[in-house]
This record gives C-alpha cells, structure tokens and sequence, in this order.
C-alpha cells in the first residue's frame, strides 16, 4: 500500500473500507518492514516528547538566547484561566504551543513536527482536542497517523522547510497535518479531513518566515498559536460542512507556488519581514554584541 | 514514499536540527574517532556555522558532543559546564572550508602528549552528518550506520583480509570506499556495516599484518536514525 496525494490516501480508505490512520499505517509497514506494534510504539515514544514539551514552559518559564520568549507559556497560561476573549480552551491550546516553541528556544527536548521550529503545532492541538473529546493515547496516536500521512504528502509534493517555502511550508504545514488529526478526534469523515486541510492551507497561503536575529522565536512562537488556533478552526469550518472547493493536493501545490515565489529575504534568512524591522535589527545587534 | 518518522520527527534538542542536532553528532563522531581522553578541543566553523551559531547554540552542542553527550540530551546547554568538570578546555574559531559544505566544522583533540587529532565534518540538513576528512584523510560518510576505519599499507590483498575477518563473524558490508594518500603508501578503508564491529574484532583487524590501526563509530539507536531525514 502508498500514496503520494491525499487523493490517493481517500480512495484507498474506501477501496479497503479502512480509516484513514488504517491506509498510513499499512503504508507504513509495507515501506519500513516493520510491524503495527513497533511502528505504535516509536510513534507513541515521539508523542510523549511532544506531549512534555507543551506542558513543560506551562508552569515556569525557560531562559532562551536572548530572552525573545522567555515566560511565553506560562504567562498564556496564566491568563488562559480568565477565559479571556477566545475562552480557556483557545487560550490553554496556544500556551501548549507556546511552551513547545519556549523549550526549544531553551535548547529543551522536543519532536520535530514537521520542523522543530513548528513543533507546538501538533502536540498542543492533539492534547486539547484530545482532551475535549476524552480520546484515549490509541486514539491520539491513530490522530498521529493521519497527521503524519497528510506530512508525508506535503514533504513529497511541497516542502516543509522555511528556507524553500517559507512559514507557510512549516507552521502552515503542521496546521493542515493538526486540522486533520483534530477531524478524526471529533469523529468527521474522511471527506471531512480532505477539506480541513486544504481550508488551513487557505488560511495560511503566503506566510513568510521572516525570525527576528535568525533565532527560532520571534515571531515563530506567534506562529505556532496562531497555527494552532488554525487547525482547529479549519477543522470546525469543514466538521460544520464547508465544502474547500478547492481540493487539499491543490492547495499543497498552491502552497509550494507560492513558497518558490517569496523573495529570499522571507525565506529564513533572518532578513526581511519581522527581522528586517527597526526593533528587530536592534534585537539582532543586542544579541549578538552580549554574548 | 517517505516514512512518517521523517515527518513526524527527530527527537531532538532545539532550535535547529541541522545547526544543534547534526553538530552534537558531528562532534560524538570525531570524539569516538579521537578514541582517547584529550585535554583540550578546538572547533574551527565555516560558513553558515560560524556566522549563526551562537544563536543556534551550536557551539554548546559541539562541545557537548565531543564530551560525548547525544543530540537528544539536554545536558547540551549545559556544555561549558561540563567541560570543567572534565577538565577539557576548548575554544572555536572561524575557519576558512571552502571546499566543504555551508555548515562545517574541524574538530581538533589535543592530548597530554602533544599530539593531536583533526576531524572535519558537515551537517547536512535534518541532523544528518558528513564526515569529510580524518586526520588529513579524504573520506565520506554518515554514521547512520556502524562504521570501521583500517589504516593500513597500500597494497594487495588487503580488502579481502579485512572482509574476510568481517564475514568470519557475520558481519554485512553495506558499503566500503577507500582513500589513500598515494601508491603504496597509508591506504584507510572506510567499512559501513549492517551490525556493529565488537572491540575484540576491531583488535583483531588492527592485529592483522600491515595494518596500522583500525577504529569503530557506531552511534546506536539505528533505527530511528535511518529515519530521521
């Protein structure tokens, strides 16, 4: 079993009456020679490093060079229990995001998802909508799987990395690998996860990667909430019936168009965007004339 | 087709897989190369390594990984701590590789004896590694898999002396290159193997006639690391 477009990932769920986490995971196997049980459990390792790193910055904040983001997670959290304007749940699931950005600014541990710079993304959605629906650790990792087969996708038509395809190709990336694992926890359609991928991707065509100093900080801290909060109101735009139009493999190619046309300056060059401001030169020189 | 563990992964110590990863193992290479206690260690950065690595804490992870500590320990940020305590000075330096890779480095060992050991490596992308050059020798290759190095005199007959004590034990060649300074004199062939080379097989091929020395890297943990792209 493989595919190479989501389009493929459908039709072999419903050729094979499978779920989708089902196709990802018999492709899996095919491709590695490894079996279910071995392939559960380094997904199931992956997760919990993932998991650790969303909670870890919850509680206290973690030294970062230069201090960009330093108390993030913990302050979100903090306020999080006001409800603020967008409620607990949004505000808890973007301190969870922010405390995967603190920890690896903070040279903490955490699991590439796709990139290390987008890792809050997924864990902070799989845990919260994980929680809300009172999925077990199976089915968070079968949510996993179908995040991961959608990350295939992309890597194999598009990118995932800043340099080539900007934030877009990276937070953006994980957001539609997220809006997938999040319709699958909520129990939607497969047809449902095909349209809450190509809905994130619409929602994020276009984002530059643009790191204040060349850090993994500012703004990818912002990024990775304001991604997070993405996947989750894709997935709620496609559970609700929103037909994309636009099939989810187009808008992976749109996403990769529009990656080779951002000029080298919002490509992770630390140069243009956020970096190239006034105060995030100033950053730059601060940074690099302490240490 | 790509697996899903070249998405969803490496486990790693952040920010960067390629500027914190990939030179934590760069180093845990060149230290199992070195093959003995040093007292000091210089990093030389070229390129995109020198000009961003203090934001990458790139240096932290070199100096971490020539201590021995792997990329997925977070031990790492506390790199220069630990170097005291094992009474290792280091220091890093721009140094000029041109003819290398954006992101490379040469590691050097310095030992009580005044004698020193040079590695020169590349990270390329993802935490994946390069090791381009031992101790003056051109060579190539990952780690993914266990390696051996053999020194040895160039001349015949050699290859078949050390695939043969290889097969004698059961050990798979995935791969063997070979480099030599010039006819007839040191020759280093670089084995990479599908299982790990013991420490009495590794004598037992620097105990053969002609051979200089010969050195084992096996960084373990393969299977995750043949996925991690």
């Amino acid at each position: 079993m493989q595919y190479n477009s989501i389009a493929q990932m459908l039709t072999l769920a419903e050729t094979h009456n499978m779920s989708l986490w089902q196709v990802v995971l018999e492709a899996e196997m095919a491709q590695t020679e490894q079996s279910a049980d071995d392939i559960f459990r380094r997904l199931s390792a992956r997760y919990e490093v993932m998991r650790r790193s969303a909670k870890r910055a919850l509680e206290e904040p973690l030294p970062t060079i230069g201090g960009l983001i330093e108390g993030v997670a913990s302050t979100q959290h903090t306020y999080a229990a006001t409800g603020g304007i967008s409620g607990e749940f949004i505000n808890r699931l973007m301190a969870q995001a922010l405390s995967a950005s603190e920890v690896n600014a903070s040279m903490g541990k955490i699991c590439a998802a796709p990139t290390a710079g987008a890792c809050g993304v997924l864990p902070s959605v799989l845990m919260s909508v994980g929680e809300k629906y009172d999925a077990d650790n199976q089915r968070i990792l079968e949510a996993l799987l179908i995040a991961s087969g959608i990350g295939v996708v992309i890597m194999t038509n598009a990118t995932v990395a800043g340099a080539e395809g900007g934030c877009q190709a990276e937070c953006g990336a994980a957001a539609a690998m997220a809006a997938a694992g999040a319709v699958y926890l909520a129990g939607g359609s497969n047809q449902t996860t095909e349209r809450a991928v190509a809905i994130a991707l619409m929602n994020v065509l276009g984002l530059v990667c643009d790191p204040v100093a060349g850090l993994v900080q500012i703004p990818c801290a912002q990024r990775n909430a304001s991604q997070a909060v993405n996947a989750l109101i894709s997935a709620d735009m496609a559970l609700a019936g929103m037909d994309s139009v636009v099939p989810a493999d187009e808008m992976i190619d749109a996403m990769f168009q529009v990656g080779r046309m951002l000029p080298a300056s919002l490509r992770e060059t630390g140069k243009g965007g956020t970096a190239g401001t006034p105060a995030g030169k100033a950053i730059y020189r601060r940074v690099f004339r302490d240490r | 087709m790509l697996s899903i563990f070249d998405v969803t992964g490496p486990v790693m110590i952040g920010p960067s897989s390629s500027h914190t990863a990939g030179a934590a193992r760069l180093a845990q290479v060149a230290r199992r190369l070195a093959g003995r206690p040093f007292t000091r260690v210089t990093f030389g950065l070229h390129g995109s390594f020198h000009d961003t690595y203090l934001g990458h804490g790139t240096d932290l992870a070199l100096l971490a990984g020539a201590l021995g500590y792997r990329e997925d320990d977070e031990a790492l940020r506390d790199a220069k701590a630990l170097a005291g305590a094992a009474e290792v000075t280091y220091s890093f330096h721009q140094a000029d590789l041109t003819d290398y890779h954006e992101n490379s480095v040469e590691i050097t060992f310095h030992f009580s004896d005044g004698d020193t050991f040079d590695v020169i490596g590349s990270s390329i992308g993802g935490g994946q590694i390069l090791i381009r050059r031992v101790n003056g020798m051109e060579v190539e290759f990952s780690a993914n898999l266990p390696t051996l190095l053999v020194y040895h005199q160039d001349k015949p007959g050699m290859i078949s002396e050390i695939s043969s004590v290889l097969s004698d034990a059961g050990i798979n060649i995935g791969l063997m290159r070979y480099t030599r300074r010039a006819r007839g004199c040191v020759a280093c062939a670089v084995v990479e193997m599908d299982d790990p080379a013991g420490p009495e097989l590794v004598a037992t091929i620097a105990a053969l006639p002609d051979v200089f020395s010969a050195q084992a890297v096996d960084l373990g943990d393969r299977e995750d690391r043949h996925h991690a792209v």
